[in-house]
C-alpha cells in the first residue's frame, strides 16, 4: 500500500448529522430550507448561532444569494465562508475545506449546509441554466438534465463491460428495501426487480427507477475541533481520509470512470484502511450505473467487474456489502445540492451509531462519495471521504 | 431503413393547428461559429492555431494549450457513433411533443466528442458523417448521417425537422413570367412539391414559356402583381393558409447608377417592385407561415429570396439596382428574425449576373437560370440559409471576406 504525504485531519471531527425531511414540491424558498437546517444544527449541538464562526453552503435554488448574502439572512457573523457550487460533489468538498479551516484555526465551528427547494418549475429552470457547454451543446438536443447524458454513458458501459439492466436493477431494488426502513425516504412502496424491469423508458437504457426524484430538502453537519466537540458533549466522527478530483480522464471519448480512479490509492493510504475494512459504503447514486462505476473506481473490484460484483453481493443494510443504507437519492429523493450531502450525513450517522432503523450493525468505518456537474457529456467533479466513529 | 413518408391528406378544417414550439435557442457568442457554418452548409470546428487541437463545444481558450487562437475552420466530418439513446420523456415542450427522439455521442476522428442528433440509419459502433444544421430555433446543432446514403434518406423524421424539403410541400413562386421563375417551378415539381402556385401579373399578356407552364401537372397559375398591395393581399386571402414554401422570383433589373439617370422614376420602380413587393408579400403571407411552422409533413418551412450578390457590395454599373437589392437583403434579416418563432427558414440565394435579357451587355461568366433553380432546391433539401450561386457570387463572397474596401474600389473602377 502506498503511503500518503498529506497532513492527516488530526483533532478535527464531524458532528450533528441533520436532515430536514424532504417533500416532493415545496412552495418555500431555498432559504427556508437552509434556515431550518441551521436551526437543527444549533439545537442539536446545544449552541447559539453566534457560536458558528464558519459557514459553507451549497444550493442550486437560492437565487441571487451566495453564502455571504445568507449570513445576513440568518444573522451569522463568521470569519470563514465558502459557497460550493459543485453539485453532487459539494458535500465532500465542503467537508475537506471546513476540516482544513478548523485544523488551521481559521474557524472553530463550521456549519456545512446544503438546501434546495423544488417549485413546480425549479427543475426545468435549473436544467436550462446549468452551464455554458450544456446550454450550447446539450440542452438544444432535448437532452437537458442528466437523463440523456447518463443514458449515453450507461449504454456504452453496458456494451463495453457486459452490464445488464438487471444488474442496475439489483442496486435500485436493494436501495428501495433500505429506504423502507428510513421514515424520511419519499419512496414508501416496495420495489421488485420485475417492477424495475417493466418500468417505462425515459431515455434508453435509463428507465423510471434508474432516475432520482427531484424534491425539496436540506442536509447539514458541523465540523469542529475534537476538543470543542468534547466540551459540548457531542458524539463525533473522525475524518480518516478524503480525495477530490475534477475533470479527470478528459481524453476518454465517453465516461467509463470517474476521478476517484485517479486518487483511490491515496484515499486508502491516508486512511490506513483497505476497502475490505469498510463496514458500509454510501456512493453518489444519481443513477445506478454511477454507483456501479464507483464500486470499481473506489477499489472494491477492478474496472469492468462492477456487474459481477453486484451479482455477488447483497447490497442491503444487513447484507454482505451494505450500500446506500438510507435508500440513497434513488429512493429518498434528490434535494438539489442536498443530494450531495445525503450519503455523507448518513455515513456520519452510521459511524456514530445514530442511524436508527437503517443502522448497520457495529458500523465503525465507512465511505461516502460525491459526484457531480454534468457540464457537457460527463460528470466532472468527484470526491470521497472515509469516516470513523468514536469506537473505531 | 427509413420508410418513405406518405403524402399528407387534406387537412381537417375542424382540427386546431398546432402552434410551433422551439428547441432551446440560447447560445454563447463563440458558439455562433457553428451557426455560421450551418447557414452555409459547412462543417467547421474550432482549431487551435498554436497546437492544432480541434475543440468542441465552442470555447475561448484551447483545452490543450490555453491559446486564444481558436479559429473556426473546416474540419473532417467523419466519426464513430459511440453510444445512442432514445429520449422518451424530454424535459422541454418542443422535444416532448416529438418524442421518441434519438441522440448520440460521436467521437470525431479529429478528436472531440459531439452530442448530436441522429439520422435513423446511424448504427451504434458504426461510422457516421457529421454536419451542422439549423434547427427550428434557427440555431446550429450537430447532426450525424450514415456513411453511405440509404434509400429515402431525406424522409427521415429527425432530418426533415432540420430542412425545408419541397417533397409534399405546397409552394408559391411569385413570378412565372421570368425564365428563372419557370425553372424554379420545374425544379420544385421534380423535387416532389405537391403543388406549385405560380404568380403571373396581368395574365392576359402572353409570355415566353407560358404554354409549357400551363401544361405542367400540379402547377396552378394565379394572378399576382407584387407591386400592388391589393393583388398580394387577395392572393393571400385565397391560398395563404396553404403556402409552405414561398420563392420570391421577382426580377426587376435596370442598368444605371445615379448621375446618368434623370429623375427618380426608374429608381422608384426598382424600389416598388423589389423592396415594396417584398414588403407586400411578407405582410400578406408571413403571419400565416409563422403560425404553420409545426403543421405536420407539409408545415410551413421556408421563404426564399433570390438576391443579387451586389446586395453585399454596390456595383455602380447597376448601382440603383444594387441598392434595391441591399434593401431587400436587410429586410430579409428582419423577416428571418420574425419568422424564427415559427421555425420557418429564410433562405437567401445570392447570384451573380444571370444569363437573361437584362444583363445582355455583361460579359460572362453568367448564371444559368436553371442553376439558380437547382441551388434553391438543394438549399431547401440541405436546410441551409445562405447560398452563393455561380463563379461571380463566390468570387465576391471571398473578396469581401478578405478586404471589403478592395471590393468597393474595384467594382467602382
Amino acid at each position: 500500500m502506498q503511503s500518503s504525504i498529506r497532513t492527516p485531519y488530526d483533532r478535527v471531527v464531524m458532528a450533528v448529522p441533520v436532515t430536514i425531511p424532504y417533500v416532493r414540491y415545496s412552495i418555500e424558498s431555498a432559504q427556508w430550507w437552509i434556515g431550518h437546517a441551521l436551526k437543527a444544527l444549533v439545537d442539536g449541538a446545544g449552541i447559539t448561532p453566534r457560536d458558528i464562526d464558519g459557514f459553507c453552503v451549497s444550493s442550486f435554488t437560492a437565487g441571487l444569494d451566495s453564502g455571504i448574502g445568507l449570513t445576513q439572512h440568518f444573522g451569522l457573523c463568521v470569519r470563514w465562508i465558502d459557497t460550493i457550487p459543485l453539485g453532487g460533489a459539494s458535500a465532500i468538498a465542503a467537508l475537506r475545506r471546513a476540516a482544513r479551516a478548523v485544523q488551521a484555526g481559521d474557524a472553530r465551528i463550521v456549519a456545512c449546509v446544503a438546501g434546495d427547494t423544488n417549485h413546480v418549475d425549479s427543475f426545468r429552470y435549473t436544467l436550462e441554466n446549468f452551464s455554458r457547454f450544456n446550454q450550447d451543446a446539450v440542452y438544444p438536443y432535448g437532452a437537458g438534465g442528466a437523463n440523456a447524458s447518463f443514458a449515453l454513458i450507461a449504454r456504452n458501459y453496458m456494451r463495453t463491460f457486459g452490464a445488464k439492466r438487471e444488474d442496475f436493477g439489483k442496486i435500485a431494488v436493494a436501495q428501495r428495501s433500505n429506504a423502507l426502513r428510513n421514515p424520511n425516504a419519499l419512496m414508501k412502496a416496495p420495489l421488485s426487480i420485475e417492477q424495475y424491469m417493466s418500468a417505462r423508458p425515459i431515455a434508453d437504457p435509463i428507465h423510471l427507477f434508474d432516475c432520482v426524484m427531484p424534491c425539496a430538502g436540506a442536509e447539514a453537519f458541523l465540523v469542529m475541533g475534537e476538543d470543542v466537540a468534547a466540551s459540548l458533549n457531542l458524539p463525533a466522527a473522525r475524518i480518516l481520509a478524503t480525495i477530490e478530483r475534477h475533470n479527470a480522464f478528459g481524453d476518454d471519448p465517453v465516461q467509463v470512470r470517474g476521478g476517484w480512479a485517479m486518487d483511490v490509492d491515496e484515499l486508502y493510504a491516508m486512511a490506513g484502511v483497505k476497502p475490505d475494512d469498510l463496514d458500509f459504503v454510501e456512493t453518489y447514486d444519481d443513477y445506478p450505473v454511477i454507483s456501479m462505476m464507483q464500486f470499481e473506481d473506489l477499489g472494491f473490484c477492478r474496472k469492468g467487474e462492477g456487474p459481477d460484483f453486484v451479482r455477488q453481493h447483497d447490497l442491503t443494510i444487513d447484507g454482505s456489502f451494505p450500500h446506500n443504507t438510507s435508500g440513497g437519492q434513488l429512493s429518498v429523493g434528490q434535494a438539489g445540492a442536498g443530494g450531495a450531502y445525503l450519503g455523507v450525513v448518513e455515513a456520519l450517522r452510521q459511524v456514530l451509531g445514530q442511524a436508527g432503523p437503517t443502522q448497520v450493525r457495529d458500523a465503525r468505518v465507512g465511505l461516502a462519495s460525491g459526484f457531480g456537474m454534468i457540464n457537457y457529456d460527463r460528470g466532472l467533479a468527484s470526491g470521497a471521504a472515509i469516516l470513523a466513529g468514536p469506537d473505531a | 431503413m427509413i420508410e418513405p413518408i406518405a403524402k399528407p391528406r387534406r387537412k381537417n378544417p375542424l382540427q386546431r393547428t398546432r402552434l410551433p414550439t422551439s428547441p432551446a435557442r440560447a447560445r454563447s457568442r463563440a458558439s455562433h461559429g457553428f451557426t455560421r457554418a450551418a447557414a452555409e452548409g459547412r462543417f467547421m470546428l474550432q482549431r487551435c492555431g498554436a497546437c492544432g487541437t480541434f475543440c468542441y463545444p465552442a470555447r475561448d481558450a484551447c483545452l490543450a494549450c490555453l491559446s486564444a487562437e481558436l479559429a473556426f475552420t473546416d474540419a473532417p466530418r467523419r466519426g464513430t457513433l459511440l453510444s445512442e439513446t432514445t429520449l422518451h420523456v424530454p424535459a422541454d415542450v418542443h422535444f416532448r411533443e416529438r418524442a421518441p427522439w434519438r441522440i448520440g455521442l460521436v467521437a470525431m476522428e479529429c478528436g472531440p466528442t459531439l452530442v448530436t442528433h441522429l439520422h435513423a440509419d446511424c448504427e451504434e459502433g458504426g461510422p457516421v458523417v457529421m454536419s451542422f444544421q439549423l434547427d427550428k430555433s434557427g440555431q446550429a446543432v450537430a447532426f450525424a448521417h450514415p456513411e453511405r446514403e440509404p434509400p429515402n434518406m431525406t424522409d427521415d423524421r429527425q432530418w426533415r425537422e432540420m430542412t425545408a424539403d419541397p417533397k409534399f410541400r405546397r409552394v408559391l413562386v411569385t413570378n412565372g413570367r421570368s425564365i428563372v421563375g419557370q425553372e424554379v417551378v420545374a425544379a420544385l415539381k421534380t423535387a416532389g412539391a405537391s403543388i406549385v402556385f405560380v404568380g403571373v401579373a396581368e395574365p392576359w399578356k402572353p409570355f415566353r414559356g407560358e404554354d409549357a407552364l400551363r401544361a405542367m401537372a400540379g402547377v396552378e397559375i394565379v394572378p399576382l402583381d407584387i407591386g400592388d398591395e391589393k393583388s398580394v393581399a387577395d392572393l393571400a386571402a385565397d391560398i395563404g393558409g396553404k403556402v409552405d414554401i414561398l420563392v420570391n422570383t421577382t426580377e426587376h433589373v435596370r442598368a444605371g447608377g445615379l448621375l446618368d439617370r434623370q429623375g427618380t422614376s426608374v429608381v422608384r420602380d426598382e424600389i416598388d417592385q423589389s423592396y415594396l413587393g417584398f414588403v407586400h408579400l411578407a405582410q400578406a403571407f408571413g403571419p400565416a407561415m409563422r403560425m404553420r411552422g409545426s403543421d405536420g409533413v407539409n408545415s410551413a418551412a421556408a421563404w426564399v429570396n433570390i438576391l443579387s450578390v451586389y446586395a453585399l457590395a454596390n456595383w455602380p454599373v447597376f448601382g440603383a439596382y444594387s441598392a434595391s437589392q441591399a434593401a431587400c437583403l436587410s429586410l430579409s434579416h428582419c423577416l428571418r428574425a420574425e419568422l424564427r418563432p415559427g421555425g420557418v427558414k429564410v433562405v437567401n440565394v445570392f447570384t451573380g449576373p444571370l444569363d437573361i435579357e437584362w444583363f445582355q451587355t455583361v460579359p460572362p461568366p453568367k448564371v444559368a437560370p436553371r442553376a439558380v433553380a437547382n441551388a434553391i432546391v438543394s438549399a431547401l433539401r440541405r436546410g441551409v440559409e445562405d447560398v452563393f450561386v455561380g463563379d461571380v457570387a463566390e468570387d465576391i463572397r471571398q473578396r469581401l471576406a478578405a478586404n471589403p474596401k478592395a471590393v468597393e474600389r474595384e467594382l467602382g473602377a
